[in-house]
C-alpha cells in the first residue's frame, strides 16, 4: 500500500506562543509538500514536530502504508540546518556510521558519495570541506539509508547552482518510488507540481 | 545491536582521535595528586594513609571535567537529532555513549592511578585492591555522569552545574571504594562487603542513569 501521512489540527506551542495554529495537510506517496511562509512562521517547527522531537498540544499524525513495528520519526530522515556531521571522521567514514546505524545496505554509501559528488573527497577528513560540500555530506544520508519520508528545512542553503539541480534530480526520483517530500524553503527547489502549505505568523499566545 | 556497536565504535574513535578530552583528563589527575605531597609534606605513613582516598577523588574530579562532552557535541551539530530517529530508543543511545565515555576516559584514569599511587607512597598490599575497586567502580562514574551531562546540555556554563548534580550521587561509589581497599591494607574490615556494594552501585547506575539521561535529552529534544 502507498504510504500516506496526515496531520490533523496540529497546534504546536514554542516557549508560551502558539506557533502552528490548526494547522493540516494530506500528503501520499509520490507527492511533495513545500512549506512556506514568513521568518517564524513555524516551518522549522512542523518539521521536527514531525520527526518526534515536538510533541504538538493537539492534533494528530496519521501513517498510512508505513511499517507498523516503526513509529513515524523511524520513518524520516530529517535533514535540517546542522549537518550531523563529524569533522574528525573522514567523509566515508561519517556516511559509513550513519549507513550502519541507521541499518542501511553497505553498498549504498559508495552510491550516495557519488550522487553528491563526494567520491573525489571519501578520505578528506570533514574538518576540510567547504559549508556547501558539508551540507552534500549531510544529505547524502537521505540515500545511504532508504526511509519513505523526508523532511527537508533549507535544502538547498549553501548548495552551488549545479548540487542543487542534482538535488532536486534526487527528490524525484525519491518522489517517483513513491517517497514523500516535505521541504520547509524560501527558494524554489525545482520541484514541480508539488503541495503548498502556506504558514503565516499567529498572533495568539498560548491558552 | 549493530547500530548499538555502530555508535560505540564511532565514539571510540572520535574519543581517540579527538584525545584533547582524556588528555586533559589525565594532565589534570597528575597535577592533583601531586599537590598532595607538596602540600602535606614528607609524612610517608600520613600520604600512604590517604593514598586510597586522593586517588579515587581525583579521579572523580578529572573524569567530571570530560563529562559536559558527553552530548554537547551531538547536540550542537544535529547529530542528536539524526540518533533519535534511529532503530533504538534513546535510552540504549546514552548508554552506548556512557560505554564510550567509560571505555576512553575512565579505562586511562584507572590505569594511571596505580603510577599515581607511587607519588603517595600506597602500600603495596592496596594496589590489587586499588585496581579493582577503580574498574568496577567507575562504570557508576559514566553512567551517573551521563544524566547530569542530559540535564545540563542546554544550560550556559554547565560545567559548575554539572559537578553540584554529579559529585553527590558519587559519595556511595567513593565511600565503598576507599573502604574496600582499607580494609586490605589495615585489617579488620571486609574487603568483598565494600567491593560488592561498589558492584552494586555501579548495577544500580546501569538502569537509572541511561532513563534518567533520556529523559532529560526528550524534554531538551524541541
Amino acid at each position: 500500500m502507498a504510504i500516506a501521512l496526515t496531520a490533523e489540527n496540529l497546534c504546536i506551542e514554542r516557549g508560551g506562543r502558539l506557533v502552528l495554529d490548526d494547522v493540516g495537510f494530506t500528503i501520499a506517496g509520490g507527492d511533495a509538500l513545500v512549506v512556506t511562509g514568513p521568518n517564524g512562521a513555524g516551518k522549522t517547527t512542523l518539521l521536527r514536530a514531525i520527526a518526534g522531537f515536538l510533541k504538538p498540544v493537539a492534533g494528530q499524525f496519521y501513517l498510512r502504508g508505513g511499517d507498523t513495528e516503526r513509529d513515524l520519526g523511524q520513518h524520516c530522515h530529517y535533514a535540517g540546518h546542522l549537518d550531523a556531521v563529524k569533522s574528525r571522521l573522514s567523509v566515508a567514514e561519517n556516511l559509513a556510521f550513519w549507513a550502519h546505524y541507521l541499518g542501511g545496505a553497505p553498498g549504498e554509501v559508495t552510491n550516495a558519495l557519488a550522487a553528491f559528488g563526494l567520491t573525489d573527497l571519501a578520505e578528506v577528513t570533514a574538518a576540510y570541506l567547504s559549508a556547501g560540500q558539508r551540507r552534500r555530506l549531510g544529505l547524502a544520508r537521505l540515500l545511504a539509508v532508504e526511509r519513505p519520508i523526508w523532511l527537508l528545512d533549507e535544502p538547498t542553503v549553501s548548495l552551488d547552482e549545479e548540487s542543487r539541480s542534482r538535488f532536486a534530480a534526487l527528490v524525484r526520483v525519491h518522489l517517483a518510488a513513491g517517497g514523500i517530500a516535505i521541504a520547509a524553503t524560501h527558494v524554489d527547489l525545482g520541484l514541480s507540481p508539488v503541495k503548498t502549505l502556506h504558514l503565516s505568523i499567529t498572533q495568539k499566545a498560548a491558552a | 545491536m549493530s547500530a548499538f556497536i555502530a555508535l560505540l565504535r564511532r565514539d571510540i574513535m572520535l574519543g581517540l582521535r579527538e584525545g584533547a578530552a582524556t588528555g586533559t583528563a589525565l594532565g589534570f589527575y597528575l597535577v592533583v595528586v601531586s599537590l598532595m605531597p607538596l602540600g602535606l609534606g614528607p609524612d610517608l605513613n600520613l600520604l600512604s594513609r590517604i593514598a586510597p582516598g586522593v586517588l579515587w577523588v581525583g579521579l572523580l574530579l578529572a573524569a567530571l571535567l570530560t563529562l559536559p562532552r558527553m552530548f554537547e557535541a551531538d547536540a550542537e551539530d544535529g547529530t542528536l537529532d539524526a540518533l533519535s530517529l534511529g532503530p533504538m530508543p534513546l535510552e540504549l543511545v546514552v548508554l552506548a555513549k556512557a560505554i564510550g565515555h567509560w571505555l576512553t576516559t575512565c579505562i586511562p584514569l584507572c590505569l594511571s592511578a596505580p603510577i599515581l599511587g607511587l607519588l603517595l607512597n600506597l602500600e603495596l598490599s592496596a594496589y590489587p585492591a586499588l585496581a579493582a575497586t577503580l574498574l568496577v567502580g567507575t562504570p557508576a562514574v559514566s553512567l551517573l555522569g551521563s544524566a547530569g551531562a542530559a540535564l545540563t546540555l542546554r544550560a550556559r556554563k554547565g560545567g559548575v552545574l554539572i559537578a553540584l548534580l554529579v559529585l553527590p550521587l558519587y559519595i556511595p561509589t567513593l565511600i565503598f571504594g576507599i573502604a574496600a581497599i582499607s580494609a586490605v591494607v589495615t585489617p579488620p574490615g571486609s574487603f568483598t562487603s565494600s567491593f560488592l556494594m561498589v558492584t552494586a552501585v555501579s548495577l544500580v547506575s546501569l538502569v537509572i542513569g541511561p532513563l534518567a539521561a533520556a529523559a532529560a535529552l526528550r524534554a531538551q529534544m524541541g
